[in-house]
């Protein structure tokens, strides 16, 4: 059971042991440098927070060890995040981290140890289909973590329990709460865990230093200002443009175009956002392959997004996805999860998108 | 048989009966050690025949004892304490050297890397051979050169790996080259023959929960002529070089437990040794590939007769432990750490060991409670646990 010490992986842990399974709570240490929190902080790798899942595991009768999977977290996932970014692409690094620590070393680790399975507090669902345990959303549309689940075969799944996706976040603090857990009144945590101060821009730009360049204006080519790095600008980005005039029109402008070569940054009118057609690369399908038959689906291209129709196939390890209804402001490296209804049928890296009609 | 086997006694043991008796009865008493009334003195004599039993059974004088609240405390009550005051006596305004084994306890080590950090000290690590033992020579050469050494600090007997160190020749060649010494012996007390008189020595550590006493409380037992400039400010209840209330019950639980186990050592050692001894034996003829660290003399007295202390190539450490852990089998893959999260250890490292061996290391301790059914336990555990902690290792570099 892995615990982070927050709320949602506590209740999941209590669940486990109520449904009778013999349970090892693992906290992983992921943080090279270990700091205790404020006690405001919202991340979940202080060593507060690895207190909170003792006491929790402490309560719930159940072993616990900290796992140190540090130097895995740093180059599965920092190290891609800060690369990708480089790259004037927009990763997901809870996407990473499921696909490369919490599902791959902790699991094939547990697995190893003879443990059956690795259980979190992700909200999502697994259903036992015909063709084996298939994923689904959880019933909490807010809390539904099956987009960062994504990423999981089929090996994975068959291995993984989620016992929190069929109620309602509300539903898990009461428990929480009514099991006199102390971290019912825990904040969710909603950044990034490593960037513990949320600001992802001044992060990268200690990573990867000062890369100046202009901002343009995509319908006149004006140069309307100057960044430091295209790595603060993501595709679909309003805010922080730093743009003193405004556009002829009045308009808010968004940026539409990062460019690494010539460091530009481009900014134009909401309309130029839209997208029409992806390409994702190194797909992954939770269950079975797509095919290359194109098959009505929904995409779904941010944890939160909203998803929308569209029609999808597979071509030389390719996915190839018509959207249906257009999504508005797509950045390379998002991951594309496709979804049968609730439930997920796999997920590709964002690599190419069409924005004409 | 009890269902579980505590094989961790170099991290704390079991308190003995006689001990928490003493430690209850003295607490039913009210009163301050520093009071003046009858209350008072009656705490304080309860201190003072304490201080006298351990004096007495370390063959020093009752002077040369002051409580702390335990061996950390000692340690860096004698680390900071001599390096400020001979800074101090020879009104140094350059740096002074502190020559200090590479395996010391973090107690002691933790204190010399912040002196080299924040006063400037300039640290002379000194290094171990393969079996973890310092070099005597070495050290006489660093001390040939003394005006600017502010002490030297080399434990008894190593923690992790046992080994004991020449420590009477090193007290030899520091008092010959006038700089004070300092030994940790936490974990030697109880195991080897103590007289610390006949030793010599300006400050010796020594703690109460590692012989069968309470935790919280141990002593730092010093040279009365050896200067200290104090780590506590207060009311300077122990001669002005600590300060503190005395928890008088405590010392008096600690002062049965050192009379326990300086009355008992030898047939306490007899008895370590031989269930050791069953268990290094019994490891290297079921485990293939499994190195013992340290000093691999288990007859005679280069070794701590409770530690064993192995290496199971292709396995991690705390893979291991928690498997044995799960079969009933309490050991350890170092000392503990703040964060459960085992690093790779100093003392291995220091004795060449490279960082995967040293992190497929676990440490089996033995204690007054331990029995040869413990031993047994952990044979019949080892097997499968090792078998699937490597299994968990080619996983993870997979």
């Amino acid at each position: 059971m892995a615990m982070s010490g927050g709320v949602d992986s506590s209740v999941a842990a209590a669940r486990m042991v109520d449904a009778g399974h013999e349970v090892v709570g693992v906290h992983l240490a992921l943080s090279r440098n270990k700091t205790y929190g404020d006690g405001r902080q919202r991340g979940c790798c202080t060593l507060d927070d690895a207190r909170d899942a003792r006491r929790v595991a402490d309560k719930l009768g159940i072993p616990f060890y900290v796992w140190d999977m540090a130097e895995e977290f740093a180059e599965a996932v920092i190290d891609d995040f800060v690369e990708e970014y480089r790259l004037g692409h927009t990763p997901n690094p809870c996407l990473r981290c499921n696909e490369s620590i919490k599902f791959t070393a902790v699991l094939d680790r547990a697995l190893a140890m003879d443990f059956d399975a690795v259980a979190t507090g992700h909200y999502a669902q697994i259903v036992q289909g015909s063709a084996g345990p298939e994923l689904h959303r959880a019933v909490d549309p807010e809390k539904d973590q099956s987009y960062v689940l994504g990423v999981l075969q089929p090996r994975q799944l068959s291995h993984s329990i989620f016992p929190l996706g069929a109620d309602t976040k509300d539903v898990i603090r009461a428990e929480a709460e009514a099991r006199g857990l102390l971290v019912a009144q825990k904040p969710d945590s909603h950044d990034i865990c490593f960037i513990p101060d949320g600001d992802t821009a001044a992060y990268l730009r200690r990573q990867l230093g000062s890369l100046p360049g202009d901002i343009v204006d995509a319908e006149s080519g004006e140069v309307l200002a100057q960044h430091d790095g295209t790595y603060a600008f993501t595709i679909g980005q309003r805010r922080g443009l730093q743009i003193s005039r405004p556009a002829a029109n009045g308009a808010p402008r968004y940026v539409v175009d990062v460019e690494i070569g010539t460091r530009r940054v481009t900014v134009g009118p909401p309309e130029l956002l839209d997208v029409y057609a992806l390409e994702g690369i190194k797909p992954i399908w939770t269950t079975s392959p797509l095919g290359d038959t194109p098959i009505e689906l929904l995409a779904q291209v941010r944890a939160h997004g909203v998803p929308v129709p569209a029609r999808a196939h597979e071509l030389d390890e390719r996915v190839m996805v018509e959207l249906l209804v257009p999504i508005r402001g797509i950045a390379l490296g998002q991951a594309v999860v496709l979804y049968d209804g609730t439930r997920v049928v796999g997920s590709a890296t964002i690599a190419s998108t069409t924005r004409a009609a | 048989m009890s269902d579980r086997s505590y094989l961790d006694h170099a991290a704390t043991t079991a308190m003995l009966p006689a001990a928490r008796a003493a430690w209850i009865a003295a607490s039913e008493h009210l009163g301050n050690p520093s009071s003046l009334h009858a209350a008072g003195r009656f705490a304080r004599k309860v201190v003072e025949e304490s201080r006298e039993s351990i004096a007495a059974d370390l063959k020093t004088r009752p002077s040369a004892v002051i409580f702390t609240a335990g061996g950390t405390e000692a340690d860096n009550l004698a680390v900071k304490g001599l390096y400020w005051h001979r800074q101090q006596t020879l009104g140094a305004k350059e740096p002074l050297r502190v020559l200090a084994s590479a395996i010391e306890h973090h107690a002691v080590m933790d204190p010399v890397a912040w002196l080299g950090d924040h006063e400037g000290a300039m640290i002379e690590w000194l290094g171990v051979d393969r079996e973890a033992r310092v070099n005597t020579t070495a050290i006489g050469e660093l001390l040939s050169n003394n005006s600017d050494v502010a002490l030297c600090t080399v434990m008894w007997a190593n923690n992790e790996v046992g080994t004991i160190e020449p420590i009477e020749r090193i007290a030899e060649l520091c008092k010959e080259h006038e700089v004070p010494f300092h030994t940790d012996a936490v974990q030697a007390l109880g195991q080897v023959p103590m007289n610390l008189g006949a030793l010599g020595a300006d400050a010796v550590t020594v703690s109460s929960h590692k012989v069968g006493g309470p935790f919280g409380v141990g002593a730092l037992i010093v040279n009365p002529a050896t200067g200290f400039t104090p780590v506590l400010h207060g009311g300077g209840q122990e001669r002005d070089v600590r300060s503190g209330t005395l928890d008088a019950p405590a010392i008096a639980a600690f002062a049965v437990a050192i009379k326990h186990a300086v009355e008992h050592q030898v047939e306490h050692a007899q008895h370590l040794r031989e269930l050791r001894n069953k268990l290094v034996q019994g490891v290297l003829a079921t485990v293939p590939g499994v190195v013992l660290n340290g000093d691999p003399d288990l007859l005679d007295g280069g070794r701590l007769p409770a530690n064993a202390h192995f290496s199971f190539p292709g396995c991690e450490g705390d893979s291991l432990l928690m498997l044995l852990d799960a079969a009933g089998v309490d050991c350890s893959t170092g000392s503990a750490c703040t964060a459960g999260i085992p690093e790779a250890s100093h003392v291995l490292l220091a004795m060449g060991v490279d960082e995967r061996t040293s992190r497929a290391s676990l440490r089996f301790s033995f204690g007054y409670p331990s029995t040869s059914a413990d031993v047994d336990r952990v044979i019949a555990a080892l097997p499968g646990a090792i078998e699937r902690a490597s299994r968990a290792v080619s996983s993870r570099s997979a």
